[in-house]
């Protein structure tokens, strides 16, 4: 079971009569698993209906598969009840961390890549496949700042994730944008060493920009439309790669229903080939 | 080599305010601690906007700047202990009541309890009411033995302050805040009718006392001796019924002997 081959939304509960009144032509909604986990209400009634008429994607945001401590068990348990209760076509998680000695951060944390935390990171995506029974796809990370003593490359080792472990790849193309900039780096470059074949899902996010002495500082803030180099980049990806799942993200200052779907109609026409989508 | 563990620590100290880790770089490494203010901002304005969805009306009695300033002295002293943002925020009202420079507000605390209430019912789980028939049927057997089982969102405040009241004249469109000679404790029920409307009702003392030893699994004979004096039995039931809070009807198991 995957997703299907087009594009999809983060699903916002404002825009829920809006999707019930007119059944949107989208491959799937996106929600984040942490805001399904209580016991029942508005939620849970918004969800199923919701899964009834689409595809789901479930992407966790707390699980902190990057962070030095142990998978929370009581979390992992969450997850599955969900994934069990929903049967989404895909479970996502972040190459990140977000606790630290039982405290939760709720921010997606950079760490340095070295052997140590390869073999940490493999044993958590292990575990997290065997407890849920599905295979996930594992997020490449948005950062602002890079560790000293990071001795492999984050191309290289999301490439040994997926081998070792067995999982795809969400290739979130904003947060290879924001960090490409950031570091002052060619995103084609990344993008020429990612292992496109190990992507399940892509992500199309907007960001926020500032200013630093050595030049833009961008920030991941899914508060916007997706930005045009992104949509270059996207519409690269996928001439390589072929049709893929496709999420628009938006998660603060959500727009009306209309403005999401206008982003998603684009990366439609990307898809299905159409270079003018690319001139807006 | 550094351990993970040890990064990790590093980090939480450089996001409570210590300098950026040891090992953060960047080209430019003079623009390491404005990059790291980044992951700072990140972390206080998302549990800070989390603490906000709980309790907005907290947020508009203060003003915003002032909610900042009371979230961010919340956040280092009871951060999240789970992922769950709904789950966290439970010991914000005692929070607020322990804080002094919050002490002239002494309804503070309840609105805060209020919204929490709201929150769990919010999502508490969701159970049918009993039907009429079955209801009325089982009272009828039962006799002095009738339990109820209340749905799972059903929860009673007996405040000191006229919270429920401060807190509805929050609400669009709300009363006007009670006035000096209003001032008198309050005692609500907060529960959710249905999937989605959480209710928030001043009652009677009485009642809320009869519907907390509903709660504790007490008969409807003896909630009702539990729930003394001014007390309006079918007023109360009347309550728990049009707002399907009712969701099972059964009969005390008698020790006879």
């Amino acid at each position: 079971m995957t997703l299907p081959r087009k594009a999809g939304l983060g699903f916002k509960p404002e825009h829920f009569p809006a999707i019930s009144e007119t059944k949107p032509d989208l491959g799937f909604f996106e929600i984040h698993a942490e805001n399904y986990m209580g016991a029942g209400g508005m939620p849970h009634a918004m969800l199923e209906r919701l899964r009834a008429d689409y595809a789901l994607s479930v992407h966790g945001v707390g699980l902190s598969i990057g962070g030095p401590d142990p998978l929370d068990r009581d979390h992992l348990a969450r997850l599955k009840l969900l994934c069990d209760r929903y049967d989404p076509e895909s479970f996502s998680e972040h190459l990140a961390w977000a606790s630290h000695g039982g405290v939760w951060m709720h921010d997606l944390l950079p760490l340095p890549y070295t052997v140590e935390t390869l073999s940490l990171i493999c044993d958590h995506v292990d575990e997290v496949q065997e407890h849920l029974g599905r295979r996930m796809l594992l997020e490449n990370p948005a950062t602002y700042v890079l560790f000293d003593d990071s001795d492999i490359p984050e191309t290289e080792f999301l490439t040994e994730i997926s081998q070792r472990t067995g999982c795809g790849l969400l290739l979130d193309l904003n947060n290879v944008f924001v960090s490409c900039v950031n570091h002052r780096q060619d995103p084609r470059a990344y993008l020429e060493a990612f292992p496109l074949n190990r992507v399940g899902e892509i992500h199309l996010a907007g960001h926020e920009e500032e200013e630093l002495p050595s030049g833009p500082l961008l920030i991941d803030s899914h508060g916007r439309e997706v930005a045009e180099p992104v949509w270059a980049l996207y519409a690269e990806t996928v001439s390589k790669t072929g049709q893929l799942p496709s999420l628009i993200e938006w998660d603060n200052d959500v727009p009306d229903f209309a403005t999401l779907m206008a982003e998603a109609e684009r990366a439609s026409m990307i898809l299905s080939g159409d270079h003018d989508a690319l001139a807006s | 080599m550094r351990s993970h563990r040890d990064f990790a620590r590093g980090f939480r100290e450089s996001l409570a305010g210590g300098p950026a880790p040891q090992n953060a770089t960047a080209q430019d490494p003079a623009e390491i601690e404005r990059r790291f203010d980044v992951y700072r901002n990140n972390v206080a304005h998302g549990l800070t906007q989390a603490l906000a969805r709980h309790f907005p009306a907290i947020e508009r009695l203060l003003g915003a700047e002032c909610f900042r300033g009371i979230a961010r002295a919340y956040i280092a002293e009871h951060p999240p202990r789970t992922p769950v943002l709904t789950e966290w925020g439970g010991a914000f009202p005692a929070y607020l009541a322990d804080e002094p420079s919050l002490q002239s507000l002494s309804y503070l605390p309840d609105v805060a309890r209020i919204e929490w209430a709201r929150s769990r019912a919010y999502h508490a789980a969701d159970a049918e009411p009993v039907a009429p028939e079955l209801l009325q049927e089982t009272a009828t057997r039962a006799g002095t033995h009738l339990c109820l089982d209340l749905h799972p969102s059903v929860q009673i405040l007996q405040l000191l302050t006229p919270a429920g009241s401060i807190w509805a004249s929050q609400q669009p469109g709300g009363p006007a805040p009670p006035r000096a000679k209003e001032w008198r404790p309050e005692t609500l029920l907060i529960a959710r009718r249905g999937i989605s409307h959480v209710i928030t009702s001043v009652v009677r003392s009485s009642t809320g006392r009869f519907i907390s030893a509903l709660s504790a699994g007490e008969t409807v004979a003896r909630a009702q001796d539990r729930a003394g004096a001014d007390f309006d039995l079918n007023a109360a039931l009347l309550l728990l019924v049009e707002n399907a809070l009712i969701v099972g009807a059964g009969i005390e198991r008698g020790d006879e002997s």
